[in-house]
């Protein structure tokens, strides 16, 4: 007991000094950055990267989607072919509609024929001549359409002489001018979708050297102080470096995640309002608003080279400002390169 | 080209010495204090340093050179974002050095220089005089074996004054060689020590 006091009160002018160095010790704040995280241009620099992400991220999707689109059309388009007979006297119409069909259907690469029924003929010669049309009063003429394995087609040459000879008012349309037109159409929009990439794609590049360049100037100082008291170039570029990845990361995955949920939203709204005049007529024009996995995967792709492009941007910033330091050593007239 | 500030100066700094720099100003005193600093070459002469002339040194050694100078600069130079014991602790810290092995010794030179409880303080609210301070606190804490300073003393008082020039002479003392630019005449009256004047480009000194 005695000895525990002992031990105690010869402990205690130390106790009282560890207390006191503590306290001094933990009143140090947990070191900064040597670059400063936040300040105006880096905001800047963020939001800027943010939006170009944004509009490439859209243009990608979009381009993606469009070529999507143009692909159905002409796969659609070259699925089907189309048996035309004229009417005749001495032609039994629906006799040789049907020969005409189990003849089609005779060559391989078709896989389904259908009749157009008077019905359907009917409807749709609707719009132009009218309700009530009674076809036997008019010379229409009657449509089979043939489905086909657009891999593996029939021999339309062979298929159209086999037709003419059986029933000689046959016509077979296997669509080769629409599908050429829409081949040209599809090629066209998807040229014209991956030149206004190319254009988005080097504007956000370029946005994104100046931006950060821009947001780099204001640190010149920074840069002078660590060069004077002893930085190696490659340590100074890795801090900003470090600095510069982690405001591209923030800013281009704001902007591709905003780029995902717009088509993620506006595929849910399309799938929510499916055989409404507007969903059918959006539907018609752009196809269905999802980009599939290739889509997210190029946002990620686009996240990855912004922050690629800012980073290596920052770094030979750096590397440019250390040595243009050393310039003015050697030359101090070079105050120019204070203004570059 | 402008006209040559500094001409026919011959001089040599010993290790371990201890000179004031002097003379009006425009003299080229921060001129000649960068020409050691290597922060500027020299359009002719030589200069050699640590034994070798640093006209033939590759720019990729100049760090490893610039860490066994200390400077003082006259505009102190501190980083406004960094606390007072960040930026005496930088010098360590671009040398890779882990906080917990400097800490304590960071803490111990601040304290020397009166900074003791201002080491949390961003520079903007520190005085002229603690800036001043944080600066040559900056310049000293890795020892090095050279330390310019330039006008260490131009904005403080006369007991901080005596109390940084102490300083300087413990420093010298360890064995690093020190090199005051200074105008203050009474501060150079307080120690016998070397006298470099410099006034229109040339340099007499006074042993």
């Amino acid at each position: 007991m005695s000895d525990s006091r002992t031990k105690r009160q010869k402990d205690a002018p130390e106790q009282a000094s560890e207390p006191q160095q503590r306290r001094t010790e933990m009143r140090v704040r947990p070191t900064g950055p040597i670059v400063p995280s936040t300040n105006v241009s880096g905001h800047a620099l963020m939001c800027v990267i943010a939006i170009m992400s944004f509009l490439a991220c859209l243009t990608l999707g979009g381009v993606s989607m469009v070529r999507a689109t143009a692909q159905s059309w002409q796969s659609q388009i070259s699925r089907e072919i189309t048996v035309q007979i004229k009417p005749d006297d001495s032609l039994d119409m629906e006799k040789a509609l049907a020969d005409a069909r189990d003849l089609a259907l005779t060559f391989s690469g078709t896989t389904d024929g259908k009749i157009v029924d008077r019905a359907a003929t009917a409807r749709l010669l609707e719009p132009w001549l009218g309700e009530g049309l009674d076809l036997d009063e008019l010379p229409v003429p009657r449509l089979i359409i043939i489905t086909i394995d657009e891999n593996n087609p029939p021999d339309f040459a062979a298929m159209r002489k086999a037709l003419t000879e059986t029933i000689p008012q046959a016509f077979l349309d296997d669509h080769r001018t629409w599908v050429d037109r829409l081949v040209a159409m599809a090629n066209t929009t998807a040229m014209i979708g991956t030149g206004v990439l190319a254009l988005v794609f080097s504007a956000m590049v370029l946005t994104v050297i100046f931006a950060t360049r821009g947001a780099l100037s204001g640190n010149r100082h920074i840069v002078e102080v660590l060069h004077f008291v002893g930085a190696e170039a490659g340590f100074v570029a890795s801090e900003f470096q470090k600095h510069f990845l982690r405001i591209s990361l923030k800013g281009a995955g704001t902007g591709g995640l905003l780029a995902a949920l717009s088509f993620a939203l506006a595929g849910f709204w399309q799938s929510q309002t499916l055989a409404t005049p507007q969903t059918d007529q959006a539907t018609a024009l752009f196809g269905t608003f999802t980009i599939g996995y290739g889509g997210y995967l190029g946002i990620a792709a686009i996240i990855v080279v912004i922050a690629i492009l800012t980073t290596v941007t920052a770094r030979l910033t750096v590397m440019r400002t250390i040595y243009e330091i050393d310039l003015i050593r050697s030359d101090p007239g070079r105050t120019d390169l204070y203004q570059s | 080209m402008g006209p040559e500030i500094l001409r026919d100066l011959t001089f040599d700094i010993p290790r371990r010495s201890f000179q004031f720099l002097t003379g009006p100003s425009g003299a080229g005193k921060t001129t000649l204090l960068r020409l050691l600093f290597l922060s500027l070459q020299p359009t002719r002469g030589l200069i050699r340093m640590f034994d070798r002339n640093i006209s033939s040194i590759p720019r990729e050694e100049f760090p490893m050179l610039r860490r066994r100078v200390g400077i003082v600069f006259q505009d102190f130079r501190l980083l406004d974002h960094l606390t007072t014991y960040e930026n005496v602790a930088l010098p360590l810290r671009v040398r890779g050095k882990e906080e917990s092995s400097y800490r304590a010794d960071v803490l111990e030179l601040l304290k020397w220089v009166g900074l003791g409880e201002r080491i949390n303080v961003l520079p903007p609210v520190l005085s002229g005089g603690e800036k001043q301070r944080a600066a040559i606190a900056r310049a000293l804490i890795d020892r090095p074996e050279i330390l310019l300073a330039d006008e260490p003393t131009g904005n403080v008082d006369p007991p901080m004054a005596r109390r940084l020039l102490n300083l300087f002479l413990e420093l010298n003392r360890l064995g690093t060689a020190v090199v005051i630019a200074t105008h203050d005449l009474s501060l150079m009256d307080q120690v016998e020590a070397r006298r470099m004047i410099l006034s229109q480009g040339r340099l007499d000194i006074y042993e």
